[in-house]
C-alpha cells in the first residue's frame, strides 16, 4: 500500500484547511417535483404497504416506494441503490428516521416497474435486499444502535437481534393488519443511543453482574474520583488494596447497590462489566413519541431478561412475536400497544400475554418509583 | 474463500430480512477481487475481520471492542470516536477502527453522485462499511485507521463541501422530520430551522464545551415522526393557534366511503364501515368534536391538537394557518437518573428566518446549563436537580398552567424573600416582647 495523499499538508494543518461548512443543504438534493410543491402538499395515501402517493395543490402526484435495509451497509449495496435510483429516480433518493429507503417518481408505469426490480434483488445468502413495505398500520424497520460490531459497552448485539427479529414479524413489515403502527427498537445497552424508551416494543441490552476490578490498571488507566462519581447508586468506592503484595490505589465496589449501567466501565476501562452469562435482552412495550390520541408514553419492563442465544435469539424473537400476535388480536383499531395496555390494565396485560410477572418489574429506582405503584382498590382478578 | 470460518453469523444470511452478514461478506469479497485496482489506504481484509471478531462475539457473549481512544482531526473535538479491538493480532485488519461521522443533510435526501463520490472515498480510505444511518441521524463510516482521518477530512470539506458531524459533550448532529417538502401536515419547515441552526452553531458542534452531549431535533408536527420529544434536549414541534380547516363535502366523502379513512393505513384487515363518529368524534382526547350526521364541527378553543381526527381523515380536515411550534427540552435515554422525555417550556414560537426567537432561548440554556451543569449531566437532569422554576428564570419566561400536567402535590413553596411582605430579616427582640421564650 502507497499513501495516497488527498492534498493535506500534515507539516502545515491550517494550509488550505476548510472547516465548520456544516452539512450540505438539504435541497440541493430534492427531486424536481419536491423542489417545486414543498409547502404546498394537500394529502397522501398509501396505496399499498410500502406505496404512497402524496398528492399536490398543483395536481402533481409523487409515487413514493419505500423499502427496509440494515443500517449497516457496504458501499457496493450503496452502490446498488445509486444504480437503482439513476435507474428510476433521476438519481434521487432518501433515508428515512427508521433507517428505510425511499423511492421516489412522479410516474405511475415507474413505479410498477421499480417495485418489479425491486422485488428480485437478493444477496447471495437468500435474504431480500430490498424489500419494500414499513408504512401504516403495521411494523416498520427497527431503529438500532451499534452492539458487537463497533462498541465497548453492549450487553447483546444489535444488528444480529434486528434481523432475526424482523425475519420473524417481516409479514407484518408488508402488511397493514395491526390496529395501529407497532415501532419496534433496539438499544444494545441502557445508554439507549436509540429512542427505545418510547417505542411500542423496545429490546434493550442489560448486564446482570457488577464490574469487576482490575486492580493492576485501574490507577493507571482511570481517573479514580471520575469512576467513584459516576455511580449514579454510589456503589463505587476509592479503596486501597493488596495487589502482589503491594498497597495500590484502586477501587471498590458495593455488589448489592450496583444497578449495572455500566456508566462507571464508560469512565474507567479498568472496571469491565460485561459477561457472557450475565448479559442479555429485557423487553420493553407501551412507550410512543406520537401526541395521537393520547401524550407519549414511555415503555415499560415487562419481560426482565432473556439470554443472548445468538445467532437468532429464538427466545427474544419469539416473545416479540407473541406480543405482537396478542395485541394484534385485542386493541382496538387506532389503539397503540400502550393505550391498549392502559385501557384493559396491565394486570390484564400479562394475563392476555401470559407473561410472569416477577418482582424485577416493580420499579424501585429513584423516586417516579412510587408513582407506579397502584395507589388504589380498583385493580383486576 | 472466507478469510474467518463465520458458522454462527451464516445462519444470519437466510429469511427475507436485508442480511447484514451477506452484506459484508459481498464487500469483503468485492474488495478480495479489487476489480477497480484500488490501492486501499486501510487493511484491504478488514470486513473479513470485522465478521471473525463479531463472530468470536457472538460466541462468547461479548463485546471484543475496546473504550474509544482520543483522535480526530486538528481543531475539533468531535465527528471521530477512537476504537480498537481487544483481540488486535488474531484480527489485525481492525485493530484500529476508528468512526467518522459525516453530518448528513437535514432529513436525509440525497443525489447519487454524492452518496457515489462518498462511497468511492469509503472505499478508498476506510472499510467500504457504513451505518445508513446513525440513531442521531450523522452518515457513519464505520473503520478506518488515524492516517487517513486528516485526508478524509480534507476530501470531505475540498471535494464534498460537507462537514463531520458531532461526538462527545457537544452539540450533536441535528435532524429534522422531512417537513413540508412532502408533508401536508407540516407546521414549519423544519428542513430549514435544522440546516440553519446547524450551520450557525458549528463551534458548539465540533467543539466540546458542553457538560454533556445536547441534541437538537425537529418535529413539524405533533405526529414526531424523528421523536425529537424522546430524545432530544432542544425539541421543536410544529403546532398552530387557530382553526383547524375543514372540507365538509370530503367529511362526506370519508363517510360515504369514496375516500380512504387514515391515508389507508389500515388496509390489511377488514375493520368494517368507517364510522366517523366512533373513530374520529369519540376517539377525540378533548372531545371537543360533533358529527351531526351531515356535518363535522370543531370547538376549536378546546382541541389540543393531537392529529387525530387530521390523520384519520387528511383529505377534510387540515392544519390551521397561523403557524408555529412548541418548544420543549430535556429528553433523554435512562442514563443516568432515569429516561425523560421533553416538557414544554414554550408553548408557541413562530419559526421565521432567521429564527433569532429560538435562538435566543437556546442560549440562554446552554449559557445557565454550561454553569450550572455537573459533569455528564444532560440538560433534563440539570433542570431536575435545580428545578424547572430555575429554567424559567433563566430563560425568563413566564410561569403558565400549560407548563405543568397538574399543579404541585405538596406545599414546599420555594418563596423567593421579595414575595414575601417584610423579607426574611427579622426583629428577634420584637418577637420576643410578643412571645416569652
Amino acid at each position: 500500500m502507497a499513501f495516497i495523499s488527498s492534498g493535506y499538508n500534515p507539516e502545515k494543518p491550517m494550509e488550505n484547511r476548510i472547516t465548520d461548512i456544516g452539512p450540505r443543504k438539504y435541497d440541493e438534493f430534492y427531486p424536481p417535483f419536491i423542489a417545486k410543491n414543498k409547502g404546498k402538499w394537500l394529502y397522501h395515501e398509501i396505496l399499498e404497504p410500502g406505496v404512497l402517493v402524496h398528492v399536490a395543490e398543483s395536481g402533481d402526484k409523487v409515487y413514493t416506494v419505500r423499502c427496509g435495509a440494515a443500517r449497516l451497509m457496504s458501499v457496493t449495496h450503496i452502490r446498488e441503490i445509486c444504480d437503482i435510483a439513476d435507474k428510476y429516480c433521476q438519481g434521487h433518493l432518501r433515508f428515512t428516521t427508521r433507517n428505510n429507503i425511499e423511492f421516489m417518481t412522479d410516474n405511475l408505469d415507474t413505479v410498477k416497474a421499480l417495485k418489479a426490480d425491486l422485488a428480485q434483488r437478493k444477496f447471495a445468502g437468500g435474504s431480500r435486499k430490498f424489500p419494500i413495505g414499513g408504512t401504516g398500520a403495521g411494523i416498520s424497520n427497527i431503529v438500532h444502535t451499534q452492539g458487537w460490531v463497533h462498541c465497548h459497552t453492549p450487553a447483546t448485539d444489535a444488528s444480529g437481534p434486528v434481523k432475526a427479529v424482523m425475519d420473524e414479524v417481516f409479514a407484518d413489515f408488508q402488511n397493514h393488519r395491526m390496529p395501529a403502527p407497532v415501532r419496534i427498537s433496539l438499544a444494545c445497552c441502557i445508554n439507549m443511543c436509540g429512542a427505545v424508551h418510547c417505542s411500542d416494543i423496545g429490546l434493550v441490552g442489560i448486564h446482570r453482574k457488577p464490574p469487576m476490578v482490575d486492580h493492576e490498571w485501574a490507577d493507571q488507566l482511570c481517573e479514580i474520583p471520575l469512576a467513584v462519581a459516576s455511580c449514579p447508586t454510589a456503589a463505587v468506592r476509592p479503596s486501597k488494596v493488596d495487589y502482589k503484595g503491594e498497597k495500590v490505589n484502586s477501587i471498590a465496589i458495593k455488589n448489592e447497590r450496583c444497578m449495572y449501567c455500566g456508566n462507571c466501565y464508560t469512565m474507567c476501562p479498568a472496571l469491565p462489566i460485561s459477561d457472557g452469562d450475565g448479559d442479555g435482552v429485557a423487553i420493553m412495550v407501551g412507550g410512543k413519541v406520537s401526541n395521537r390520541i393520547s401524550m407519549p408514553k414511555f415503555s415499560k419492563v415487562v419481560v426482565a431478561y432473556i439470554p443472548n442465544e445468538t445467532p437468532r435469539w429464538p427466545t427474544l424473537t419469539a416473545t416479540v412475536k407473541h406480543i405482537v400476535e396478542v395485541y394484534a388480536a385485542n386493541a382496538k383499531k387506532y389503539e397503540r400497544l400502550g393505550e391498549w395496555a392502559e385501557r384493559i390494565g396491565w394486570e390484564r396485560f400479562f394475563s392476555l400475554t401470559g407473561l410472569e410477572f416477577t418482582h424485577h418489574l416493580i420499579d424501585d429506582f429513584r423516586e417516579p418509583a412510587y408513582y407506579t405503584w397502584r395507589q388504589s382498590t380498583q385493580f383486576k382478578f | 474463500m472466507a478469510k474467518h470460518a463465520t458458522p454462527k453469523l451464516d445462519q444470519l444470511e437466510s429469511g427475507p430480512w436485508p442480511s447484514f452478514v451477506s452484506d459484508i461478506k459481498q464487500e469483503a469479497a468485492n474488495r478480495a477481487a479489487n476489480p477497480k485496482k484500488i490501492d486501499y489506504q486501510v487493511p484491504a481484509d478488514c470486513p473479513d475481520d470485522l465478521l471473525g471478531v463479531l463472530e468470536l462475539s457472538f460466541t462468547d457473549g461479548e463485546s471484543h471492542w475496546k473504550h474509544g481512544g482520543i483522535v480526530g482531526v486538528f481543531g475539533y473535538g468531535g465527528g471521530v470516536i477512537g476504537r480498537y479491538c481487544d483481540q488486535p493480532t488474531r484480527f489485525a485488519g481492525v485493530a484500529h477502527f476508528h468512526t467518522v461521522r459525516v453530518n448528513q443533510p437535514a432529513a436525509k435526501y440525497y443525489k447519487t453522485d454524492f452518496l457515489r463520490q462518498l462511497c468511492d472515498l469509503w472505499e478508498l480510505r476506510g472499510s467500504g462499511l457504513t451505518n445508513m444511518h446513525g440513531s442521531t441521524g450523522d452518515i457513519v463510516l464505520l473503520g478506518t485507521q488515524t492516517p487517513q482521518l486528516e485526508e478524509l477530512f480534507f476530501e470531505l470539506t475540498h471535494k464534498m463541501n460537507t462537514d463531520l458531524g458531532g461526538s462527545g459533550s457537544n452539540l450533536r448532529s441535528p435532524e429534522a422530520c422531512l417537513g413540508l417538502s412532502r408533508c401536508e401536515y407540516a407546521c414549519y419547515d423544519s428542513q430549514d430551522v435544522c440546516y440553519q441552526l446547524t450551520r450557525d452553531y458549528q463551534d458548539e458542534l465540533h467543539r466540546p464545551a458542553f457538560p454533556y452531549k445536547f441534541k437538537f431535533k425537529f418535529d413539524a408536527c405533533p405526529n414526531g415522526c424523528v421523536a425529537s420529544i424522546a430524545r432530544s434536549d432542544f425539541s421543536l414541534i410544529g403546532t398552530w393557534k387557530d382553526d383547524i380547516k375543514i372540507d365538509q363535502s370530503a367529511v362526506k366523502a370519508y363517510v360515504g366511503g369514496e375516500f380512504v379513512p387514515n391515508a389507508g393505513a389500515h388496509s390489511g384487515r377488514d375493520w368494517g364501515k368507517f364510522d366517523v363518529q366512533a373513530e374520529v368524534v369519540d376517539l377525540c382526547p378533548t372531545k371537543c368534536m360533533k358529527w351531526d350526521g351531515a356535518k363535522i364541527s370543531i370547538n376549536n378553543k378546546e382541541c389540543t391538537r393531537c392529529m387525530h381526527c387530521i390523520n384519520t381523515m387528511p383529505r377534510a380536515l387540515r392544519i390551521g394557518d397561523e403557524r408555529g411550534a412548541s418548544i420543549l427540552v430535556g429528553a433523554k435515554a435512562p442514563i443516568l437518573d432515569g429516561a425523560q422525555m421533553g416538557s414544554l417550556l414554550v408553548p408557541f414560537v413562530e419559526v421565521t428566518p432567521p429564527y433569532d426567537e429560538i435562538k435566543e432561548i437556546i442560549e440562554k440554556i446552554w449559557d445557565w446549563w454550561m454553569e450550572d451543569g455537573k459533569n455528564r449531566e444532560r440538560l433534563g437532569e440539570t433542570i431536575r436537580r435545580l428545578s424547572f422554576q430555575r429554567l424559567l428564570e433563566v430563560t425568563g419566561i413566564k410561569a403558565q398552567a400549560a407548563h405543568v400536567k397538574e399543579p404541585r402535590h405538596n406545599p414546599y413553596i420555594f418563596f423567593k424573600e421579595e414575595e414575601v411582605l417584610g423579607g426574611w430579616d427579622r426583629d428577634l427582640a420584637a418577637y420576643r416582647s410578643r412571645h416569652q421564650r
